[in-house]
Protein backbone atom coordinates (compact mmCIF):
# COMPACT_ATOMS: atom_id res chain seq x y z
CA UNK A 1 0.00 0.00 0.00
CA UNK A 2 1.36 3.51 -0.67
CA UNK A 3 -0.05 7.10 0.18
CA UNK A 4 -0.55 9.18 -2.66
CA UNK A 5 2.30 12.25 -2.78
CA UNK A 6 0.88 15.97 -2.98
CA UNK A 7 1.88 17.02 -6.52
CA UNK A 8 0.68 19.75 -8.64
CA UNK A 9 -1.16 19.02 -12.08
CA UNK A 10 -2.01 21.43 -14.74
CA UNK A 11 -5.59 20.04 -16.25
CA UNK A 12 -5.74 17.64 -19.02
CA UNK A 13 -2.69 15.02 -19.73
CA UNK A 14 -1.20 16.23 -16.76
CA UNK A 15 -1.27 12.63 -15.16
CA UNK A 16 0.54 11.15 -18.29
CA UNK A 17 4.41 10.82 -18.57
CA UNK A 18 5.75 14.12 -20.15
CA UNK A 19 4.55 14.42 -23.77
CA UNK A 20 7.56 14.03 -26.06
CA UNK A 21 8.02 16.28 -29.51
CA UNK A 22 6.51 13.26 -31.28
CA UNK A 23 3.33 13.17 -29.16
CA UNK A 24 2.59 16.81 -29.21
CA UNK A 25 3.14 16.79 -32.86
CA UNK A 26 0.16 14.15 -32.79
CA UNK A 27 -2.11 15.52 -30.51
CA UNK A 28 -1.60 18.34 -32.18
CA UNK A 29 -2.55 16.58 -35.50
CA UNK A 30 -5.85 15.69 -34.13
CA UNK A 31 -6.98 19.14 -33.27
CA UNK A 32 -6.27 20.43 -36.50
CA UNK A 33 -8.26 17.45 -37.47
CA UNK A 34 -10.88 18.17 -36.05
CA UNK A 35 -10.81 21.94 -37.54
CA UNK A 36 -10.14 23.72 -34.48
CA UNK A 37 -7.85 26.95 -34.11
CA UNK A 38 -4.09 26.17 -32.23
CA UNK A 39 -2.91 28.51 -29.84
CA UNK A 40 -0.04 28.63 -27.16
CA UNK A 41 -0.26 29.44 -23.39
CA UNK A 42 2.50 30.30 -20.86
CA UNK A 43 2.40 31.53 -17.35
CA UNK A 44 4.98 31.41 -14.61
CA UNK A 45 3.61 29.84 -11.46
CA UNK A 46 -0.57 29.58 -12.40
CA UNK A 47 -3.44 29.20 -10.20
CA UNK A 48 -6.13 26.61 -10.60
CA UNK A 49 -8.67 29.50 -11.17
CA UNK A 50 -6.25 31.59 -13.51
CA UNK A 51 -7.97 31.57 -16.64
CA UNK A 52 -6.50 33.12 -18.90
CA UNK A 53 -2.44 32.36 -19.30
CA UNK A 54 -0.40 34.79 -21.34
CA UNK A 55 -0.99 34.24 -24.80
CA UNK A 56 2.26 33.69 -27.11
CA UNK A 57 1.95 35.65 -29.81
CA UNK A 58 -1.78 35.20 -31.52
CA UNK A 59 -3.88 31.83 -32.25
CA UNK A 60 -2.14 30.31 -35.03
CA UNK A 61 -5.07 30.72 -37.64
CA UNK A 62 -2.59 29.96 -40.36
CA UNK A 63 -1.03 26.76 -38.93
CA UNK A 64 -1.37 23.84 -41.79
CA UNK A 65 0.93 21.56 -40.35
CA UNK A 66 1.58 20.25 -36.61
CA UNK A 67 5.02 21.23 -37.03
CA UNK A 68 4.25 24.47 -37.38
CA UNK A 69 2.56 24.65 -34.28
CA UNK A 70 5.50 22.63 -32.52
CA UNK A 71 8.02 25.10 -33.96
CA UNK A 72 6.23 28.11 -31.84
CA UNK A 73 5.79 25.91 -28.89
CA UNK A 74 9.90 25.32 -29.07
CA UNK A 75 10.48 29.00 -29.81
CA UNK A 76 7.98 29.78 -26.45
CA UNK A 77 9.78 27.00 -24.43
CA UNK A 78 13.09 28.68 -25.41
CA UNK A 79 11.82 32.27 -24.10
CA UNK A 80 10.11 31.06 -21.24
CA UNK A 81 11.71 28.34 -19.84
CA UNK A 82 10.73 29.16 -16.11
CA UNK A 83 6.99 28.87 -17.20
CA UNK A 84 4.32 26.45 -17.79
CA UNK A 85 3.33 26.42 -21.19
CA UNK A 86 0.03 24.64 -22.44
CA UNK A 87 -1.46 24.00 -26.34
CA UNK A 88 -5.13 24.99 -26.49
CA UNK A 89 -7.73 24.69 -29.24
CA UNK A 90 -10.38 27.47 -30.43
CA UNK A 91 -13.50 26.12 -32.28
CA UNK A 92 -14.91 29.08 -33.90
CA UNK A 93 -18.41 27.21 -35.14
CA UNK A 94 -19.40 26.66 -31.61
CA UNK A 95 -17.68 29.62 -30.89
CA UNK A 96 -15.56 28.42 -27.57
CA UNK A 97 -12.43 27.11 -26.29
CA UNK A 98 -12.83 23.13 -26.63
CA UNK A 99 -8.33 22.18 -26.18
CA UNK A 100 -6.49 22.73 -23.87
CA UNK A 101 -3.24 20.16 -22.96
CA UNK A 102 0.32 20.96 -20.84
CA UNK A 103 3.36 20.71 -23.11
CA UNK A 104 5.87 22.28 -20.77
CA UNK A 105 6.62 22.07 -17.17
CA UNK A 106 9.51 23.63 -15.63
CA UNK A 107 11.76 21.54 -13.51
CA UNK A 108 9.85 18.36 -13.87
CA UNK A 109 12.65 16.50 -11.88
CA UNK A 110 10.46 15.88 -8.78
CA UNK A 111 7.37 14.87 -10.48
CA UNK A 112 6.88 10.88 -10.90
CA UNK A 113 4.68 11.08 -13.99
CA UNK B 1 -61.22 24.23 -42.28
CA UNK B 2 -64.23 22.58 -40.97
CA UNK B 3 -66.02 24.23 -37.91
CA UNK B 4 -65.97 21.90 -34.91
CA UNK B 5 -68.44 24.18 -32.95
CA UNK B 6 -72.10 22.68 -33.34
CA UNK B 7 -74.03 25.50 -35.40
CA UNK B 8 -77.93 24.38 -33.94
CA UNK B 9 -76.95 24.85 -30.52
CA UNK B 10 -76.04 22.84 -27.48
CA UNK B 11 -77.00 18.83 -27.33
CA UNK B 12 -76.41 17.37 -24.39
CA UNK B 13 -74.29 13.85 -24.30
CA UNK B 14 -71.50 11.78 -24.81
CA UNK B 15 -70.11 12.10 -28.43
CA UNK B 16 -67.35 10.32 -30.06
CA UNK B 17 -64.14 11.72 -29.71
CA UNK B 18 -62.94 10.80 -33.07
CA UNK B 19 -65.31 13.16 -34.62
CA UNK B 20 -63.80 15.64 -33.11
CA UNK B 21 -60.20 14.77 -32.33
CA UNK B 22 -58.92 12.73 -35.49
CA UNK B 23 -57.74 14.79 -38.17
CA UNK B 24 -55.39 12.95 -40.37
CA UNK B 25 -55.47 15.40 -43.03
CA UNK B 26 -54.33 17.87 -40.77
CA UNK B 27 -50.40 19.13 -41.16
CA UNK B 28 -49.06 20.28 -37.82
CA UNK B 29 -47.26 23.72 -38.06
CA UNK B 30 -44.13 24.75 -36.77
CA UNK B 31 -45.45 25.95 -33.66
CA UNK B 32 -47.62 23.39 -32.77
CA UNK B 33 -46.13 20.61 -29.46
CA UNK B 34 -45.89 17.77 -31.29
CA UNK B 35 -46.10 14.28 -28.92
CA UNK B 36 -46.20 10.85 -30.05
CA UNK B 37 -47.31 7.88 -27.55
CA UNK B 38 -47.28 4.64 -27.62
CA UNK B 39 -50.81 3.61 -26.81
CA UNK B 40 -52.09 0.15 -26.09
CA UNK B 41 -56.09 0.75 -26.29
CA UNK B 42 -58.75 -1.72 -24.41
CA UNK B 43 -59.58 -5.20 -26.80
CA UNK B 44 -62.52 -3.65 -28.92
CA UNK B 45 -61.83 0.02 -29.19
CA UNK B 46 -60.88 1.31 -32.44
CA UNK B 47 -57.46 2.71 -32.12
CA UNK B 48 -58.54 5.60 -34.26
CA UNK B 49 -61.00 6.23 -31.12
CA UNK B 50 -58.38 5.63 -28.24
CA UNK B 51 -55.93 8.16 -30.32
CA UNK B 52 -58.63 10.60 -30.44
CA UNK B 53 -59.40 10.36 -27.26
CA UNK B 54 -55.67 10.80 -26.03
CA UNK B 55 -55.59 14.00 -28.02
CA UNK B 56 -58.72 15.01 -26.37
CA UNK B 57 -57.91 13.90 -22.57
CA UNK B 58 -54.70 15.43 -22.90
CA UNK B 59 -55.95 19.31 -24.48
CA UNK B 60 -59.45 20.62 -24.50
CA UNK B 61 -61.55 17.54 -24.19
CA UNK B 62 -64.16 16.56 -21.57
CA UNK B 63 -66.13 13.03 -21.49
CA UNK B 64 -68.98 14.73 -21.98
CA UNK B 65 -70.32 17.48 -24.24
CA UNK B 66 -70.64 20.84 -21.94
CA UNK B 67 -72.55 23.73 -23.02
CA UNK B 68 -69.25 26.37 -22.04
CA UNK B 69 -67.87 24.51 -24.87
CA UNK B 70 -69.80 26.98 -26.94
CA UNK B 71 -68.47 29.55 -25.38
CA UNK B 72 -64.98 29.03 -26.27
CA UNK B 73 -63.47 28.60 -30.08
CA UNK B 74 -62.45 24.82 -30.30
CA UNK B 75 -60.55 25.14 -33.68
CA UNK B 76 -57.99 27.03 -31.76
CA UNK B 77 -57.50 24.99 -28.85
CA UNK B 78 -58.23 21.60 -29.29
CA UNK B 79 -55.31 18.96 -29.61
CA UNK B 80 -55.69 16.85 -33.13
CA UNK B 81 -54.57 13.15 -33.20
CA UNK B 82 -53.11 13.69 -37.29
CA UNK B 83 -51.27 10.19 -37.47
CA UNK B 84 -51.77 6.02 -35.96
CA UNK B 85 -49.18 3.80 -36.71
CA UNK B 86 -48.99 0.26 -36.05
CA UNK B 87 -46.15 -0.61 -33.73
CA UNK B 88 -44.17 -3.05 -35.88
CA UNK B 89 -43.79 -6.50 -34.26
CA UNK B 90 -46.63 -5.45 -31.72
CA UNK B 91 -49.85 -6.99 -31.65
CA UNK B 92 -51.95 -4.11 -29.81
CA UNK B 93 -49.73 -1.13 -30.06
CA UNK B 94 -49.97 1.80 -31.56
CA UNK B 95 -48.45 5.44 -32.22
CA UNK B 96 -50.48 8.08 -31.86
CA UNK B 97 -49.14 11.49 -33.32
CA UNK B 98 -51.04 14.23 -32.01
CA UNK B 99 -50.23 18.53 -32.38
CA UNK B 100 -51.20 20.67 -29.76
CA UNK B 101 -51.65 24.40 -30.69
CA UNK B 102 -48.90 26.02 -28.81
CA UNK B 103 -51.54 28.39 -27.03
CA UNK B 104 -52.77 25.27 -24.60
CA UNK B 105 -49.76 26.15 -22.79
CA UNK B 106 -48.10 28.78 -20.46
CA UNK B 107 -44.89 30.55 -21.43
CA UNK B 108 -41.70 28.68 -19.63
CA UNK B 109 -43.63 25.62 -17.56
CA UNK B 110 -42.69 22.54 -18.04
CA UNK B 111 -45.17 22.00 -14.87
CA UNK B 112 -47.75 22.98 -17.34
CA UNK B 113 -46.95 21.01 -20.41
CA UNK B 114 -46.70 17.99 -18.51
CA UNK B 115 -49.78 18.32 -16.85
CA UNK B 116 -51.63 18.57 -19.56
CA UNK B 117 -50.08 16.01 -21.57
CA UNK B 118 -49.63 13.41 -18.88
CA UNK B 119 -52.52 14.11 -16.57
CA UNK B 120 -55.24 11.98 -16.47
CA UNK B 121 -55.69 10.68 -20.07
CA UNK B 122 -52.95 8.11 -18.53
CA UNK B 123 -55.59 6.82 -16.19
CA UNK B 124 -57.96 6.41 -19.53
CA UNK B 125 -60.52 4.06 -18.87
CA UNK B 126 -60.42 3.41 -22.93
CA UNK B 127 -56.65 2.40 -22.60
CA UNK B 128 -55.01 -0.12 -21.54
CA UNK B 129 -51.71 1.61 -21.47
CA UNK B 130 -50.33 4.42 -22.46
CA UNK B 131 -46.66 5.53 -22.75
CA UNK B 132 -44.77 9.36 -24.05
CA UNK B 133 -42.47 8.47 -26.18
CA UNK B 134 -41.18 11.88 -27.50
CA UNK B 135 -42.30 15.61 -27.73
CA UNK B 136 -41.58 18.31 -30.58
CA UNK B 137 -40.80 21.57 -28.67
CA UNK B 138 -41.53 24.38 -31.09
CA UNK B 139 -39.12 27.11 -31.34
CA UNK B 140 -41.68 29.63 -30.09
CA UNK B 141 -42.30 27.98 -27.27
CA UNK B 142 -38.33 26.64 -26.66
CA UNK B 143 -37.08 30.59 -26.68
CA UNK B 144 -39.43 31.07 -23.54
CA UNK B 145 -37.40 29.07 -21.08
CA UNK B 146 -34.09 29.92 -19.64
CA UNK B 147 -32.95 26.04 -20.03
CA UNK B 148 -29.53 25.27 -18.20
CA UNK B 149 -28.21 27.65 -15.93
CA UNK B 150 -25.01 27.90 -18.14
CA UNK B 151 -24.37 24.63 -20.16
CA UNK B 152 -21.75 22.47 -21.01
CA UNK B 153 -19.08 25.00 -22.83
CA UNK B 154 -19.53 27.79 -20.03
CA UNK B 155 -18.99 25.34 -17.27
CA UNK B 156 -15.70 23.81 -19.10
CA UNK B 157 -14.56 28.23 -18.77
CA UNK B 158 -15.82 27.99 -15.17
CA UNK B 159 -13.34 24.94 -14.82
CA UNK B 160 -10.76 25.38 -16.81
CA UNK B 161 -11.07 21.73 -17.83
CA UNK B 162 -11.19 21.04 -22.11
CA UNK B 163 -10.98 18.09 -24.44
CA UNK B 164 -11.87 14.99 -22.02
CA UNK B 165 -14.45 13.75 -20.20
CA UNK B 166 -14.48 14.51 -16.58
CA UNK B 167 -14.53 12.88 -13.25
CA UNK B 168 -16.80 12.10 -10.68
CA UNK B 169 -17.23 10.20 -7.80
CA UNK B 170 -20.14 9.38 -5.46
CA UNK B 171 -19.45 9.34 -1.81
CA UNK B 172 -20.42 6.19 -0.16
CA UNK B 173 -21.32 5.25 2.29
CA UNK B 174 -23.98 6.48 1.43
CA UNK B 175 -25.74 6.86 4.41
CA UNK B 176 -24.04 7.65 7.87
CA UNK B 177 -21.05 9.21 7.53
CA UNK B 178 -20.07 12.01 10.09
CA UNK B 179 -20.17 15.65 8.10
CA UNK B 180 -15.96 15.77 9.23
CA UNK B 181 -15.36 12.22 7.96
CA UNK B 182 -17.11 12.77 5.09
CA UNK B 183 -15.57 15.92 4.20
CA UNK B 184 -12.14 13.70 4.14
CA UNK B 185 -13.52 11.18 1.74
CA UNK B 186 -14.59 14.17 -0.30
CA UNK B 187 -10.36 15.32 -0.06
CA UNK B 188 -8.91 12.22 -0.63
CA UNK B 189 -11.15 11.46 -4.09
CA UNK B 190 -10.30 15.26 -5.09
CA UNK B 191 -6.57 15.15 -4.32
CA UNK B 192 -6.26 12.14 -6.40
CA UNK B 193 -7.21 13.41 -9.60
CA UNK B 194 -10.99 13.73 -9.37
CA UNK B 195 -13.08 16.77 -10.35
CA UNK B 196 -16.09 16.27 -8.90
CA UNK B 197 -17.29 14.34 -6.03
CA UNK B 198 -21.23 13.63 -5.78
CA UNK B 199 -23.74 13.71 -2.73
CA UNK B 200 -25.74 10.59 -3.14
CA UNK B 201 -29.36 11.72 -3.84
CA UNK B 202 -30.80 10.70 -0.75
CA UNK B 203 -28.49 12.92 1.75
CA UNK B 204 -30.08 15.78 2.27
CA UNK B 205 -30.04 16.92 6.13
CA UNK B 206 -30.56 14.10 8.52
CA UNK B 207 -29.41 13.74 12.11
CA UNK B 208 -26.16 11.95 11.55
CA UNK B 209 -25.21 14.72 9.25
CA UNK B 210 -26.90 18.70 9.06
CA UNK B 211 -26.41 20.03 5.77
CA UNK B 212 -24.46 22.86 6.82
CA UNK B 213 -22.38 21.16 8.66
CA UNK B 214 -21.42 18.93 5.11
CA UNK B 215 -21.55 21.85 3.49
CA UNK B 216 -18.86 23.69 5.17
CA UNK B 217 -16.86 20.48 5.88
CA UNK B 218 -16.70 19.66 2.02
CA UNK B 219 -15.89 23.34 1.22
CA UNK B 220 -13.14 23.32 3.14
CA UNK B 221 -11.83 19.45 1.49
CA UNK B 222 -12.39 21.71 -1.68
CA UNK B 223 -10.21 24.27 -0.90
CA UNK B 224 -7.43 22.44 0.26
CA UNK B 225 -7.61 19.65 -3.01
CA UNK B 226 -7.43 22.87 -4.88
CA UNK B 227 -4.65 24.45 -3.37
CA UNK B 228 -2.89 20.88 -3.40
CA UNK B 229 -3.45 19.74 -6.86
CA UNK B 230 -3.68 23.23 -8.70
CA UNK B 231 -6.26 22.17 -10.20
CA UNK B 232 -10.30 23.48 -10.15
CA UNK B 233 -11.89 21.07 -7.85
CA UNK B 234 -16.45 20.86 -7.13
CA UNK B 235 -18.79 18.54 -5.26
CA UNK B 236 -22.46 18.23 -6.15
CA UNK B 237 -23.85 19.86 -3.01
CA UNK B 238 -27.43 18.56 -2.88
CA UNK B 239 -30.15 21.41 -2.00
CA UNK B 240 -32.72 19.43 -2.28
CA UNK B 241 -35.11 19.50 1.09
CA UNK B 242 -38.68 19.29 1.69
CA UNK B 243 -39.62 22.87 0.81
CA UNK B 244 -38.54 25.30 -1.55
CA UNK B 245 -37.53 28.27 0.70
CA UNK B 246 -35.21 25.66 2.58
CA UNK B 247 -33.70 24.46 -1.08
CA UNK B 248 -33.01 28.26 -1.38
CA UNK B 249 -31.71 28.74 2.00
CA UNK B 250 -29.04 26.17 1.21
CA UNK B 251 -28.40 27.42 -1.80
CA UNK B 252 -27.76 30.58 -0.92
CA UNK B 253 -25.04 29.17 1.82
CA UNK B 254 -23.42 27.26 -0.88
CA UNK B 255 -23.06 30.24 -2.73
CA UNK B 256 -21.94 32.20 0.52
CA UNK B 257 -19.33 29.93 0.80
CA UNK B 258 -17.61 29.57 -2.42
CA UNK B 259 -18.85 25.80 -3.75
CA UNK B 260 -18.59 26.21 -7.35
CA UNK B 261 -21.84 23.28 -8.06
CA UNK B 262 -24.79 22.25 -6.37
CA UNK B 263 -27.18 19.36 -6.94
CA UNK B 264 -30.87 18.80 -7.20
CA UNK B 265 -33.31 16.11 -7.75
CA UNK B 266 -35.78 17.24 -10.43
CA UNK B 267 -38.27 14.50 -10.17
CA UNK B 268 -38.88 14.36 -6.66
CA UNK B 269 -38.12 18.09 -6.34
CA UNK B 270 -40.92 18.37 -8.64
CA UNK B 271 -40.60 21.03 -12.47
CA UNK B 272 -41.35 24.08 -10.09
CA UNK B 273 -38.48 23.67 -7.56
CA UNK B 274 -36.17 22.53 -10.22
CA UNK B 275 -36.85 25.64 -12.31
CA UNK B 276 -36.69 27.96 -9.64
CA UNK B 277 -33.25 26.77 -8.85
CA UNK B 278 -32.27 26.26 -12.16
CA UNK B 279 -33.03 30.60 -12.80
CA UNK B 280 -31.21 31.18 -9.59
CA UNK B 281 -28.26 29.18 -10.75
CA UNK B 282 -27.78 31.21 -13.72
CA UNK B 283 -28.62 34.86 -11.67
CA UNK B 284 -25.69 33.74 -9.13
CA UNK B 285 -23.32 31.32 -11.08
CA UNK B 286 -23.62 28.21 -9.90
CA UNK B 287 -23.53 24.93 -11.51
CA UNK B 288 -26.39 22.70 -10.92
CA UNK B 289 -25.55 18.92 -11.41
CA UNK B 290 -29.10 16.93 -11.54
CA UNK B 291 -30.09 13.46 -10.26
CA UNK B 292 -33.01 11.56 -11.65
CA UNK B 293 -34.11 9.43 -8.34
CA UNK B 294 -37.94 7.79 -8.93
CA UNK B 295 -36.97 7.91 -13.41
CA UNK B 296 -37.39 4.66 -13.39
CA UNK B 297 -40.69 4.63 -11.89
CA UNK B 298 -42.10 6.65 -14.74
CA UNK B 299 -39.79 5.49 -17.75
CA UNK B 300 -39.05 1.56 -17.19
CA UNK B 301 -42.29 0.09 -18.70
CA UNK B 302 -42.19 -0.59 -22.80
CA UNK B 303 -45.69 0.16 -22.97
CA UNK B 304 -46.56 2.45 -20.08
CA UNK B 305 -45.39 5.72 -18.44
CA UNK B 306 -42.72 8.72 -20.07
CA UNK B 307 -39.79 7.63 -21.67
CA UNK B 308 -36.66 9.22 -20.78
CA UNK B 309 -35.93 11.11 -23.51
CA UNK B 310 -38.93 13.09 -22.93
CA UNK B 311 -37.46 13.39 -19.11
CA UNK B 312 -34.31 14.56 -19.87
CA UNK B 313 -35.90 17.09 -22.93
CA UNK B 314 -38.10 18.43 -20.17
CA UNK B 315 -35.18 19.08 -18.13
CA UNK B 316 -33.46 20.77 -20.83
CA UNK B 317 -36.09 23.10 -20.49
CA UNK B 318 -36.53 23.24 -16.84
CA UNK B 319 -32.90 24.16 -16.31
CA UNK B 320 -29.83 21.81 -15.29
CA UNK B 321 -26.39 21.89 -15.92
CA UNK B 322 -26.02 17.93 -15.59
CA UNK B 323 -28.19 15.14 -15.98
CA UNK B 324 -27.68 11.30 -15.21
CA UNK B 325 -27.87 9.22 -18.26
CA UNK B 326 -26.95 5.89 -17.83
CA UNK B 327 -23.73 4.32 -18.90
CA UNK B 328 -24.53 2.37 -22.04
CA UNK B 329 -21.34 -0.41 -21.62
CA UNK B 330 -22.33 -3.53 -20.84
CA UNK B 331 -25.29 -3.22 -22.56
CA UNK B 332 -27.09 -3.85 -26.06
CA UNK B 333 -26.37 -2.07 -29.29
CA UNK B 334 -30.05 -1.24 -30.05
CA UNK B 335 -30.15 0.17 -25.62
CA UNK B 336 -27.16 2.15 -26.44
CA UNK B 337 -28.51 3.65 -29.68
CA UNK B 338 -31.74 4.50 -27.29
CA UNK B 339 -29.46 6.29 -24.83
CA UNK B 340 -26.91 8.50 -27.42
CA UNK B 341 -30.37 9.34 -28.47
CA UNK B 342 -31.30 11.10 -25.70
CA UNK B 343 -27.50 12.15 -24.81
CA UNK B 344 -27.74 13.66 -28.25
CA UNK B 345 -31.10 15.49 -27.49
CA UNK B 346 -29.39 16.40 -24.15
CA UNK B 347 -26.62 18.26 -25.36
CA UNK B 348 -26.68 18.97 -29.16
CA UNK B 349 -28.27 22.70 -30.46
CA UNK B 350 -30.37 20.63 -33.43
CA UNK B 351 -31.45 16.79 -33.62
CA UNK B 352 -33.05 15.14 -36.61
CA UNK B 353 -35.61 12.50 -36.22
CA UNK B 354 -33.82 9.19 -36.20
CA UNK B 355 -36.64 5.91 -35.63
CA UNK B 356 -33.73 3.42 -34.77
CA UNK B 357 -32.69 5.61 -31.52
CA UNK B 358 -36.09 6.69 -30.23
CA UNK B 359 -36.05 10.15 -31.75
CA UNK B 360 -39.51 10.42 -33.06
CA UNK B 361 -39.17 14.61 -34.29
CA UNK B 362 -36.39 16.33 -35.11
CA UNK B 363 -35.54 19.11 -32.43
CA UNK B 364 -34.40 22.46 -33.00
CA UNK B 365 -33.08 23.90 -29.52
CA UNK B 366 -32.95 27.21 -30.68
CA UNK B 367 -29.31 27.57 -28.96
CA UNK B 368 -30.94 26.30 -25.74
CA UNK B 369 -27.35 25.86 -23.29
CA UNK B 370 -26.69 22.14 -23.12
CA UNK B 371 -26.57 19.90 -20.69
CA UNK B 372 -23.66 17.18 -19.81
CA UNK B 373 -24.30 13.67 -19.81
CA UNK B 374 -23.59 11.48 -16.34
CA UNK B 375 -22.71 8.57 -16.54
CA UNK B 376 -22.39 6.60 -13.24
CA UNK B 377 -22.39 3.36 -11.51
CA UNK B 378 -21.52 0.10 -11.73
CA UNK B 379 -18.20 1.18 -13.57
CA UNK B 380 -14.62 0.97 -13.11
CA UNK B 381 -11.04 1.50 -14.73
CA UNK B 382 -11.70 -1.48 -17.27
CA UNK B 383 -14.67 0.40 -19.02
CA UNK B 384 -12.78 3.50 -19.74
CA UNK B 385 -11.96 2.97 -23.34
CA UNK B 386 -15.15 2.06 -24.07
CA UNK B 387 -16.80 5.48 -22.19
CA UNK B 388 -14.63 7.73 -23.60
CA UNK B 389 -15.75 6.61 -26.69
CA UNK B 390 -19.31 6.06 -26.74
CA UNK B 391 -19.72 9.50 -24.42
CA UNK B 392 -16.86 11.89 -25.88
CA UNK B 393 -15.76 14.81 -24.19
CA UNK B 394 -18.41 16.49 -22.79
CA UNK B 395 -19.43 14.01 -20.59
CA UNK B 396 -18.87 13.20 -16.95
CA UNK B 397 -17.57 9.70 -15.96
CA UNK B 398 -18.72 8.90 -12.15
CA UNK B 399 -17.03 5.77 -10.48
CA UNK B 400 -18.11 5.51 -7.43
CA UNK B 401 -17.23 2.07 -6.01
CA UNK B 402 -14.58 2.32 -8.79
CA UNK B 403 -12.97 4.71 -6.71
CA UNK B 404 -13.29 3.87 -3.18
CA UNK B 405 -13.35 0.58 -3.91
CA UNK B 406 -9.25 0.85 -4.50
CA UNK B 407 -7.54 -1.16 -2.27
CA UNK B 408 -5.06 1.83 -1.45
CA UNK B 409 -8.24 4.28 -1.04
CA UNK B 410 -9.60 7.04 -2.34
CA UNK B 411 -7.07 9.36 -3.47
CA UNK B 412 -4.74 6.35 -5.42
CA UNK B 413 -7.93 5.04 -6.36
CA UNK B 414 -8.78 8.29 -7.92
CA UNK B 415 -5.53 8.86 -9.39
CA UNK B 416 -6.49 5.29 -11.04
CA UNK B 417 -9.32 6.66 -12.89
CA UNK B 418 -7.82 10.12 -14.42
CA UNK B 419 -4.49 8.11 -15.52
CA UNK B 420 -6.94 5.91 -17.39
CA UNK B 421 -8.66 8.46 -18.82
CA UNK B 422 -5.87 10.48 -20.01
CA UNK B 423 -4.15 7.09 -21.00
CA UNK B 424 -7.17 7.05 -23.41
CA UNK B 425 -7.75 10.51 -24.64
CA UNK B 426 -4.31 10.32 -25.60
CA UNK B 427 -4.99 7.05 -27.49
CA UNK B 428 -7.89 8.25 -29.09
CA UNK B 429 -6.55 12.15 -30.38
CA UNK B 430 -3.56 9.59 -31.47
CA UNK B 431 -6.15 7.92 -33.68
CA UNK B 432 -6.45 4.77 -31.78
CA UNK B 433 -9.24 2.33 -31.74
CA UNK B 434 -10.29 2.44 -28.48
CA UNK B 435 -12.95 -0.13 -28.19
CA UNK B 436 -10.27 -2.94 -29.87
CA UNK B 437 -7.15 -1.55 -28.43
CA UNK B 438 -8.61 -0.28 -25.26
CA UNK B 439 -7.47 -3.48 -22.96
CA UNK B 440 -4.56 -2.65 -24.60
CA UNK B 441 -3.84 1.00 -23.78
CA UNK B 442 -5.24 0.41 -20.15
CA UNK B 443 -2.33 -2.10 -19.42
CA UNK B 444 0.38 0.01 -20.87
CA UNK B 445 -0.26 2.97 -18.57
CA UNK B 446 -0.32 0.20 -15.72
CA UNK B 447 3.87 0.03 -16.58
CA UNK B 448 4.28 3.45 -15.32
CA UNK B 449 1.56 3.87 -12.59
CA UNK B 450 1.46 1.74 -9.93
CA UNK B 451 -1.81 3.13 -8.57
CA UNK B 452 -3.66 2.09 -12.04
CA UNK B 453 -2.11 -1.41 -11.84
CA UNK B 454 -3.24 -2.15 -8.44
CA UNK B 455 -6.88 -1.20 -9.45
CA UNK B 456 -6.74 -3.09 -12.59
CA UNK B 457 -5.42 -6.00 -10.50
CA UNK B 458 -8.47 -5.69 -8.80
CA UNK B 459 -11.14 -5.11 -11.25
CA UNK B 460 -10.98 -8.22 -13.96
CA UNK B 461 -11.90 -7.25 -17.04
CA UNK B 462 -15.97 -7.78 -16.35
CA UNK B 463 -19.18 -7.52 -19.09
CA UNK B 464 -22.14 -6.93 -17.96
CA UNK B 465 -24.87 -8.61 -19.64
CA UNK B 466 -28.12 -8.11 -18.62
CA UNK B 467 -31.30 -8.26 -21.13
CA UNK B 468 -32.27 -5.02 -22.33
CA UNK B 469 -35.76 -3.43 -21.15
CA UNK B 470 -35.74 -0.43 -23.62
CA UNK B 471 -36.23 -1.59 -27.22
CA UNK B 472 -38.51 -0.21 -29.84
Amino acid sequence: MKTLPKERRYETLSYLPPLSDQQIVRQIDYMLAQGFIPAIEFEEDPAPDCHHWTLWKLPLFDARTSNDVLAEVRECRQEYSNCYIRVIGFDNIKQCQTVSFIVYKPGTGTVRY
Amino acid sequence: MVQTKASAGFKAGVQDYALTYYTPDYTPKDTDLLACFRMTPQPGVPPEEAAAAVAAESSTGTWTTVWTDGLTDLDRYKGRCYDVEAVPGEDNQYFCFVAYPLDLFEEGSVTNILTSLVGNVFGFKALKALRLEDIRFPVALVKTFQGPPHGISVERDHLNKYGRPLLGCTIKPKLGLSAKNYGRAVYECLRGGLDFTKDDENINSQPFMRWRDRFLFVQEAIEKAQAETNEVKGHYLNVTAATCEEMMKRAEFAKEIGTPIIMHDFLTGGFTANTTLAKWCRDNGVLLHIHRAMHAVIDRQRNHGIHFRVLAKCLRLSGGDHLHSGTVVGKLEGEKGITMGFVDLMREDYVEEDRSRGIFFTQDWASLPGVMPVASGGIHVWHMPALVEIFGDDSCLQFGGGTLGHPWGNAPGATANRVALEACVQARNEGRDLMREGGDIIREACKWSPELAVACELWKEIKFEFEAVDTL
